[in-house]
């Protein structure tokens, strides 16, 4: 590498990247955003740029606030490298990534990990059959693609996502044949001691009763506190084995809905790929169920000069995940010594109680939405890891036989080893082998992640 | 291969760009499908279900997450196979193939067929 390292790399452009590689472009740092995204924006801003008014009238405010951030992006004098794949960050902060075919690498003098979250995985019967979706994946297929299901879908879990899917498409007027929600009562009441930090947060409260009362209002069929989750498959006019209904019960009576899309969502999670390849500390989070990475309060990992910012280090949402960017950059900008301590202090004030202010719904968004213990820790006949096709009782068989973590659980029984690298099973694996041994999640740990975070050939890797 | 689409185009939420049709080839199939899009959601709005074939049971897999997380709509594209569909523009004139299985090396003696050099040829 004889290239001059740059100051800061960023890794993701939503909305915590976005914002620190803006941050940190406007003190004079030389900036290089990578996303594996045509455009900017990430998931929650997807195809922020492309949108005109009436798509922004029915993808809704919380949509159309990432259009300044993006602008303001542009704006900046950071370089941007679209459609590229970071494949591996070293604890030296060098960079590898993969592009039109081609592999690249630079070295950075700060790293930012803005990676995001991922939608939880919500192993249930069927969940593998083509046409069932999660809500992320319809609501990019929306945004990015205008696409909305054929016929009428059902949307099946708990969180604002979900509802937030829901209101846009009846926006768009696109007809729900139900929402098959798995909140009971008891989370209710268990989500009432957080009440109060949530009516401090009551904006964002309001617009969470606001997205229900639009579904209720126009008809869409709500079954509550619906369990034993199935999918029920049936071949297509092609002889394909797809999606056809969704059976359920609600108090023990038995219902079915017939569908040819199915959209899950149970929350989403930190994508922690990266942090857990660089071997940084992280904790299980029991109120969001998942790992974070454990950072300062500025971001950073302890790697040094590595950073976490937004989703990817705990969920907190689209405002949050903006401010922390800031923050994230505020302390790269001190570091590289381009402001002093005292002026990183009082310009990181505001954003600061703008955190606190975004994450004051979390506690009671989380506890009311909690995913069911049978929907993350499965029955035996559900599949758990999709890539490899090893189900929920193969896990356990395993797990008697004396395996003790998700590493043995993938050498003895290959779960976690196909191209999605534990992406889609991989806290479910660790709960599950938690529940069989009866030990907290924390104690069983996760996957060993290695690089490359992104399946790259030979012939790919030897070009570098 | 097609059947009725799971997906459809929305007017007043399509993108400008994505009034033109683009022709591509599924599975050696001419397809007429929206352009400015990712491949996956061209082919869901074509009427594809069916991405490609588990490599060790056979099952059939589609788009579940379209953010390149989830690895379920693997196809190759024009020869090079393991693509997420998801994360490529689709452009006139691509040739799809579902995946069917494990992905294989290069040269398989025994498939006589044009993309028998291609990778990927089980069960075709």
């Amino acid at each position: 590498m004889v290239a001059e390292p740059v100051d800061v790399a960023v890794i993701g452009a939503g909305p915590a990247g976005l914002a620190c590689a803006t941050r940190a472009a406007q003190a004079g740092l030389s900036v290089v955003l990578l996303d594996e995204q045509e455009t900017v924006g990430g998931q929650i801003y997807r195809a922020i740029e492309r949108s005109d008014a009436q798509r922004r009238e029915i993808l809704g405010p919380d949509y159309v606030a990432g259009a300044a951030l993006a602008a303001e992006f542009a704006r900046s004098g950071a370089a941007y490298v679209p459609n590229a794949s970071v494949w591996q960050v070293t604890r030296e902060r060098s960079v590898h990534y993969l592009k039109d075919g081609k592999v690249g690498s630079f070295e950075a003098k700060r790293v930012v990990l803005a990676t995001g979250a991922l939608e939880r995985p919500f192993p249930i019967p069927g969940w593998t059959l083509p046409g069932v979706l999660t809500a992320g994946a319809a609501q990019i297929l929306l945004k990015s693609a205008g696409e909305v299901p054929m016929e009428p879908p059902v949307l099946v879990g708990c969180g604002p996502l979900l509802y937030l899917l829901g209101w846009q498409y009846v926006r768009a007027g696109v007809p729900i044949r139900a929402l098959v929600d798995t909140t009971r009562n008891d989370d209710r009441w268990r989500a009432k001691r957080h009440l109060l930090s949530a009516l401090r947060a009551w904006p964002d409260l309001r617009k969470g009763l606001q997205l229900i009362r639009t579904l209720r209002e126009a008809g869409v069929p709500i079954h509550e506190a619906a369990d034993d989750l199935r999918i029920e498959g049936a071949p297509g006019e092609d002889g394909t084995e797809r999606a056809h209904a969704l059976s359920f019960s609600v108090r023990g009576v038995p219902q079915r809905i017939e569908a040819n899309v199915i959209l899950l969502h149970q929350g989403v999670v930190p994508n922690t790929q990266f942090s857990w390849s660089l071997r940084a500390a992280h904790r299980w989070d029991d109120a969001q169920l998942c790992f974070t990475p454990q950072t300062d309060s500025w971001g950073e990992l302890d790697v040094t000069g590595i950073f976490v910012a937004g989703d990817g280090g705990g969920i907190a949402g689209a405002k949050a995940a903006q401010a922390q960017g800031e923050v994230t950059a505020l302390a790269i900008i001190a570091q590289l010594e381009a402001i002093d301590q005292a002026t990183r202090d009082r310009a990181a004030g505001p954003l600061l109680r703008r955190l606190a202010d975004a994450r004051r719904i979390r506690p009671f968004l989380d506890s009311l939405y909690r995913p069911r213990d049978e929907n993350r820790v499965p029955q035996d006949d559900v599949v758990v890891c999709r890539c490899e096709e090893v189900s929920a009782g193969e896990v356990r068989r395993i797990v008697a036989l004396g395996c003790e973590g998700p590493n043995q659980a993938k050498s003895f029984g290959r779960c976690g080893m196909g191209p999605c690298q534990g992406r889609m099973c991989g806290l479910t694996v660790t709960e599950l082998i938690a529940d069989a041994r009866k030990v907290p999640p924390a104690s069983v740990g996760y996957y060993r992640i290695r690089p490359p975070i992104k399946p790259l050939t030979l012939g790919e890797l030897a070009g570098e | 291969m097609t059947s009725k689409p799971l997906f459809r185009v929305l007017a007043p939420l399509a993108p400008a760009v994505a009034d033109a049709t683009v022709q591509i080839w599924f599975n050696d199939q001419p397809l007429d499908v929206p352009g400015g899009r990712s491949v996956a959601a061209a082919l869901l709005a074509a009427g594809v279900q069916r991405f490609r074939a588990t490599p060790v049971t056979g099952a059939p897999r589609g788009p579940y997450c379209m953010m390149g997380a989830c690895f379920e709509c693997l196809v190759e594209i024009d020869g090079v196979p393991s693509r997420k569909s998801c994360l490529v523009t689709v452009q006139d004139g691509m040739r799809i193939h579902s995946q069917e299985g494990a992905r294989d090396l290069p040269f398989d003696a025994d498939q006589a067929s044009p993309h028998a050099t291609q990778e990927n040829a089980h069960g075709r």
